[in-house]
């Protein structure tokens, strides 16, 4: 009878993951059903507008080309330059000025000649291409679909220093830290006390990050360590960090306000040509030089150092650890440090990459943290590295599928998913947490 | 320092429709976390998907009102069965992150502009109470005394959210000391033992999951009555104002999420009158009063450790109906 019902039990979930498949499946179907709409339309309130010039000379017949949303439009601009297409729904278009349509030697300068239509509160965006003498210089589809993999991969790894401390925390003290992301925040808000208080730009970014770990060791002390040893429960202490995420947000708002502050140097970074079209900012160049070689010195700690096992070995079984002869507490001491330097030089390295640094920067980016750590397996360090490269590689390229405000939809909904199928994460080992 | 401002602000927030959907989403809340153990932390989704629930069925389909609160309902329960199936067979600790994920996502799907004639998206949704202020039994005019005067639809507003928590706070009471009531305790307190009882956890589970999304719904769109719905409202930080609320009240009981809700919004509103008053006042050093404003929530933080740490049963609580905290 019990067995019955057990099988019963199975069998009502399985038939319920399938109807929730069909139904995100379904919600797929309706993205990508096409609006129907064949003109160039008058009939839609919401327009996209624009003036084709070179050097105050209206170009007459410049093709443009609206595509998006199952939605395909083009126009030819009249003799004052002037075009406007209607749209179905004021969503994500892609642009395209056919340069081919330009007078010889005439070019669009910047941004390329496909570009992705943002709007902003009204039902008209006017959208107007910089063009003027120069090469022609088309970005492809294939050559934004790289760009985006390049932006991908420089979040994704910023990700990955974050999503580590989370992981390992969370594997050696049970605890998903919920002010994780103010850990984040800290990093690029120390950075911007000390470029403030005068201190050189370079020196302020390993003094901020050794005041992040300080941070980490600090929270450590004060209060995880004396609630570790008071046997407080798992639930309460989730519930203790989400207590210290609303402190530490509201008291960096209470100090920097509700605006976005820039570090130096974030804006107006230089772009190198990488190859093609595609061209890489030296400020992306730098963040994904520096995550990586933090990220390899610190694999290399984990594999390698004593201290490095130990932590793994605690991550593993705390009390197999334990009476194997770590000192369990010096561990997770060493690994609150650890994640908070990591997380640190993760806020730094998104204050670039944002780029900006706002009081609640760290509650945006806390569920992709977390995101990262549960599909690599909470608790690996090396599954929250592959999980933060899917998420930020996914992240940035599906905004080339669907509408760019929708992408980060699709990162949490793949942390749903795989804990579906795989609840332990890719990298994680098999064990009962349903 | 204007005291007596203060002393109005902080006593209106006494009978608020925020205060009163607090109320609601925490008596929801108490449920899923008091009863049954759920560690939802996406009740912000449950509210958001009750107020558009509500908004989007009056403006877009033309429901009168009555039908925009089943609707809302629907939504809400419907909500709660597609966040179920795959959350429910989840430990304690993952089950968090993934309720807070969803409720970013039904966020985030409010926010984006893809939906913007149906959602409003940024900008949210407005004029959709006039077919529940037509239906307003009270003539013009003034209602009330002292801090509490009211117009006629803000006292309209006010009174229909009071019958509704009352009847829910009722329903509630009656359903937790019913035998359904005893087996989700028991749920809470060893899942494994009602499971060798015969007994249908997953199911029970996902009947609690929506009876409190249900209420809690009821509570988002009790929220939005009064004026306009917005994404920004249902951020994560709602999520734990209310879990504030029903851990200050008392997690595990109906009267606590009710007076946690009243304690917090009063207090919300002293603070978020006097520090501003007293930054005006040159009393909090170099502090302007809108960094002053801030300073509440950080309270709300701190607040929020010291309870789960001290008294984690909350003010009216039992101690010995804390699972969560002997394991």
């Amino acid at each position: 009878m019990s067995s019955a019902t057990a099988e019963n039990h199975t069998f009502l979930a399985r038939g319920m993951k399938m109807l929730l498949i069909a139904i995100l499946a379904f919600a797929g179907v309706l993205f990508a059903s096409p609006a129907m709409a064949d003109t160039v339309g008058d009939e839609y309130e919401n327009k996209i507008l624009g003036n084709v010039k070179n050097e105050g000379t209206p170009l007459q017949g410049v093709k443009i080309i609206v595509e998006g949303n199952g939605y395909t439009a083009e126009v030819v601009t009249d003799g004052d330059g002037k075009w406007s297409i209607g749209v179905p729904e004021a969503g994500s278009y892609l642009i395209t000025l056919v340069e081919d349509t330009l007078p010889e030697g005439i070019a669009v300068l910047e941004g390329g000649a496909t570009q992705t239509v943002e709007w902003g509160f009204t039902n008209t965006v006017v959208w107007n291409f910089f063009i003027g003498e120069g090469e022609r210089n088309p970005t492809s589809q294939l050559d934004q679909f790289f760009m985006r993999v390049f932006a991908g991969l420089n979040f994704g790894l910023l990700l990955g220093l974050a999503a580590i401390g989370l992981s390992l925390v969370f594997g050696t003290t049970a605890l998903p830290n919920f002010a994780h992301g103010e850990m984040v925040t800290m990093g690029a808000l120390f950075t911007l006390f000390l470029t403030l208080a005068g201190v050189p730009l370079l020196l302020s970014f390993p003094l901020a990050v050794a005041l992040s770990a300080l941070f980490g060791w600090g929270l450590d002390a004060a209060i995880w360590a004396p609630l570790r040893a008071r046997g407080v429960g798992i639930v309460q202490l989730m519930i203790v960090s989400i207590g210290l995420s609303l402190t530490f947000r509201y008291i960096t708002q209470a100090f920097l306000g509700g605006g976005t502050e820039q570090l130096p140097g974030a804006l107006g970074s230089p772009e190198i040509p990488i190859f093609r079209t595609v061209s890489l900012s030296v400020n992306d160049l730098i963040s994904m030089g520096v995550s990586l070689v933090v990220l390899i010195a610190f694999a290399f700690w984990l594999l390698r150092s004593k201290m490095g096992k130990a932590t793994r070995a605690v991550s593993d079984n705390a009390d197999l650890a334990a009476a194997s002869g770590i000192n369990v507490d010096q561990v997770i001491r060493v690994v609150w440090i650890m994640a908070g330097g990591l997380a640190g030089l993760a806020g730094i390295l998104w204050a670039y990459f944002r780029p900006g640094l706002k009081w609640d920067m760290g509650e945006k980016i806390l569920l992709f943290i977390f995101a990262a750590g549960v599909l690599g397996g909470l608790g690996t360090a090396f599954g929250a590295f592959v999980g933060a490269m899917i998420v930020g590689v996914l992240i940035e390229t599906s905004a080339q599928f669907i509408p760019s405000d929708l992408k980060y939809v699709g990162a949490l909904l793949v942390m749903i998913i795989i804990l579906l199928f795989r609840p332990q994460g890719i990298l994680g080992r098999r064990e009962r947490i349903g | 320092m204007d005291i007596n401002s203060i002393f109005i602000n902080t006593a209106q927030a006494l009978f608020s429709p925020v205060t009163i959907a607090f109320a609601m989403a925490a008596l929801g809340l108490a449920i899923h976390f008091g009863f049954v153990g759920l560690l939802n932390f996406g009740i912000a989704g449950f509210m958001a998907v009750g107020a558009y629930g509500y908004a989007i069925s009056t403006l877009t389909f033309g429901f009168p009102w009555w039908a925009a609160f089943l609707a809302s309902m629907a939504a809400s329960a419907l909500f709660a069965v597609i966040l179920g199936i795959p959350t429910l067979q989840l430990r304690g600790d993952y089950l968090a992150i993934v309720t807070i994920a969803a409720a970013e996502i039904v966020r985030l799907l409010l926010l984006s502009t893809t939906w913007i004639k149906t959602t409003g998206s940024a900008d949210g949704l407005v004029a959709y109470a006039d077919d529940f202020r037509s239906i307003n039994p009270f003539p013009d005019g003034t209602y009330g005394f002292g801090p509490w005067s009211y117009t006629a639809n803000q006292f309209w507003v006010l009174i229909f959210a009071l019958i509704v928590l009352a009847l829910a706070a009722l329903l509630l009471w009656r359903l937790v000391r019913s035998p359904w009531g005893r087996v989700i305790k028991g749920i809470r307190e060893d899942e494994d033992a009602v499971r060798a009882l015969g007994k249908n956890v997953f199911a029970y589970k996902m009947q609690a999951l929506v009876v409190g999304g249900i209420v809690a719904g009821l509570g988002g769109a009790l929220y939005v009555l009064p004026s306009s719905a917005n994404p920004m409202l249902f951020a994560t930080s709602l999520t734990f104002f209310v879990w504030t609320a029903l851990l200050l009240g008392g997690a595990a009981t109906v009267f606590g999420p009710l007076l946690g809700a009243v304690i917090f919004w009063v207090l919300q509103a002293f603070l978020g009158s006097l520090l501003p008053a007293m930054a005006d006042a040159g009393l909090l050093g170099a502090l302007s009063s809108a960094q002053a404003g801030a300073l509440r929530f950080v309270l709300v933080g701190i607040l929020l450790v010291v309870i789960v740490i001290v008294r984690p049963q909350g003010i009216v609580g039992d101690k010995r109906e804390l699972t969560f905290v002997r394991k």
